[in-house]
């Protein structure tokens, strides 16, 4: 971590993954906006990797709970981003599939 | 961090998470993208953890795990009418997780590690304060608007300045963050960065009060591209590239969203977060001429329905407040009984985020199959021998097509007025929420059905199965 920061391939990184991102996401199924965006919330909540890193390593108290606060939020993302992505994702039925 | 096992397994989430937006294209393979991304997440946090020299705290992280499955568990479970506080509630929790994080990072560096106060770690933590701070107010704001609890007004409110306030207040913020990066090693570095951090809270609440529920759509898809952003600004100040892949992914959908509900209302981003349909719309110029309504009573309005080939059905925010959807099916079953195609029509900005609509339908089991986006439907208007508009307004208001003084002109509509007959159901006579008056109710071939969505459609099943004689 005593290296400097490599900025330019973090750019680079983020300006391909914006061009990955809109060229994906403008197929998605305009049926499933509603799922798309508990999904990418979900997703984007691997914020908690961050979080995982402040919380864990050995800090004083104050940035620990900084930490810890931040990791409760990214997990409720998680937890329920993908658990109701689910859960409307199940209700999406074609005609023969009704029961 | 440098580990090369868990960069590896960074790029693996990486490549999964862009499978799993990817496979949302289609409602058949939407499950297997969800399954791509949990599968991605278990592997980028289970990387990180297995650092074993690095992480020491785990009865922490494990306090916070539980709770954040304390709390995530029944969020999941919401009423699907609740779906669009929810998804502004998880984006108050993303902003809130990535100004935490930037803030414990900002504190760290000026305590313990002041190599790390470079210009550019400055700039991309305050980048991610500000951005995760705003978002986790508005959000919450608007999560507060959409389940209309009462300290927050519903309604727009307005007052002189407004758009200079709110922009001098991320400004003055904004300036903040310039200054610190120029005097990294100043003594009141700690102070000026909390007062960013303050700022950026107000900024947030300053943001929302002036939009109005008609314009949510917009604001979540807004919100939700910031809450991305400020993910991938953590991923900068964390030098962590799976962070600013996801949270690019998480950016670009936002954006894409956001565009598609600018497009549906004609009216710019701009226009949408400090424009107008806060102010009061001006008093139309009544041309004098009394309109009137027709009414239509229930057994009539059946008989239409049950004589036609042909039926859509137009819904719209009404629908979900009066959780009309369940009736809608039955109504539905009875059409099709009949033989009677029934097609729904969905405008991008119906109900209070992108999707909305279709999902509630999903839930009463009507099959995707039959809802059809409005670009789809609108050439094939003029076939449907009846238009049944249930508790949307503004999305099919033939105003926006020729009146050139209406707020609403440009904005693409369904087009129910080209119906050979429309039915519209509606729960009182006053102009809808953006305070319009909609021509397609005065239309020679309109009929309406006052009364709460899901009581009249009730009524009209009742008529259709009582004589259901043939």
């Amino acid at each position: 971590m005593t290296e400097s920061v490599d900025y330019v391939s973090l750019l680079f990184v983020f300006m391909l993954a914006t061009l990955i991102g809109l060229g994906v996401i403008r197929r998605v199924s305009r049926l499933l906006h509603t799922p798309l965006m508990s999904l990418t919330n979900a997703i984007s909540a691997i914020a908690v990797v961050g979080a995982i890193i402040v919380t864990g390593e050995d800090h004083p108290l104050h940035i620990r709970i900084l930490g810890a606060i931040a990791l409760f939020a990214s997990m409720t993302n998680i937890v329920s981003g993908f658990l109701i992505t689910n859960r409307m994702l199940k209700m999406f039925k074609r005609e023969g599939d009704r029961s | 961090m440098t580990d090369v096992f868990t960069q590896l397994a960074y790029v693996v989430a990486t490549a999964l998470f862009i499978f799993a937006l990817h496979w949302m294209n289609d409602p058949k393979t939407a499950a297997r993208g969800l399954k791509s991304g949990v599968l991605a997440m278990f592997i980028g946090v289970a990387a990180t953890w297995a650092q074993p020299d690095l992480l020491v705290n785990h009865g922490w992280m494990v306090v916070a795990i539980v709770a954040g499955f304390a709390v995530g568990w029944p969020l999941s479970r919401v009423p699907l009418t609740a779906v669009p506080q929810r998804t502004a509630l998880s984006h108050a929790f993303g902003g809130l997780a990535a100004g935490l994080v930037g803030t414990a990072k900002f504190f760290l560096w000026i305590e313990e590690e002041p190599q790390h106060l470079t210009a550019f770690n400055l700039a991309a933590v305050t980048i991610e304060v500000i951005l995760g701070y705003l978002t986790f107010t508005g959000s919450l704001m608007a999560a507060g608007k959409l389940q209309e609890i009462r300290l927050i007004p519903q309604r727009p409110v307005t007052y002189p300045l407004q758009n200079v306030t709110n922009i001098g207040v991320l400004a003055l913020a904004f300036g903040l963050g310039i200054a610190l990066v120029l005097n990294p090693n100043a003594e009141w570095a700690g102070t000026a960065f909390l007062a960013i951090v303050g700022l950026s809270l107000i900024f947030g609440v300053l943001l929302i009060i002036p939009i109005g529920g008609a314009d949510m759509p917009t604001v979540i898809s807004i919100l939700n591209a910031y809450a991305g952003l400020s993910a991938v600004a953590m991923g900068f100040v964390l030098d962590n590239k799976l962070l600013i892949t996801a949270g690019a992914l998480d950016g670009s959908s936002g954006l894409i969203l956001s565009i598609i509900m600018c497009r549906a209302m004609n009216r710019s981003f701009v226009n949408v977060l400090f424009g107008a349909f806060g102010q009061a719309p001006k008093a139309e110029v009544s041309s004098g001429e009394e309109k009137t309504y027709k009414s239509e009573t229930f057994e009539g309005a059946a008989q239409g329905l049950e004589q036609a080939n042909q039926v859509v059905i137009i819904p719209g925010y009404g629908m979900a407040v009066a959780q009309a959807q369940h009736k809608i099916r039955e109504l539905y079953d009875q059409l099709k009984k009949r033989n009677i195609t029934v097609k729904f029509a969905i405008h991008p900005v119906a109900g209070r985020m992108p999707g909305h609509m279709n999902v509630l339908l999903a839930e009463a089991d009507i099959p995707y199959t039959d809802l059809v986006e409005m670009d789809e439907i609108n050439p094939d208007m003029p076939q449907f021998d009846v238009a049944l508009v249930i508790g949307a307004n503004d999305v099919v208001n033939p105003a926006a097509r020729f009146q050139k003084a209406s707020p609403i002109y440009g904005m693409p509509i369904i087009e129910a007025d080209k119906a050979r007959t429309v039915f519209a159901v509606k729960r009182g006579k006053n102009p809808g929420f953006s305070g319009i008056e909609n021509e397609l109710y005065f239309s020679d071939k309109t009929w309406m059905l006052f009364g709460d969505a899901k009581k009249v459609v009730g009524e009209l099943v009742k008529n259709l199965s009582g004589g259901s004689g043939h």
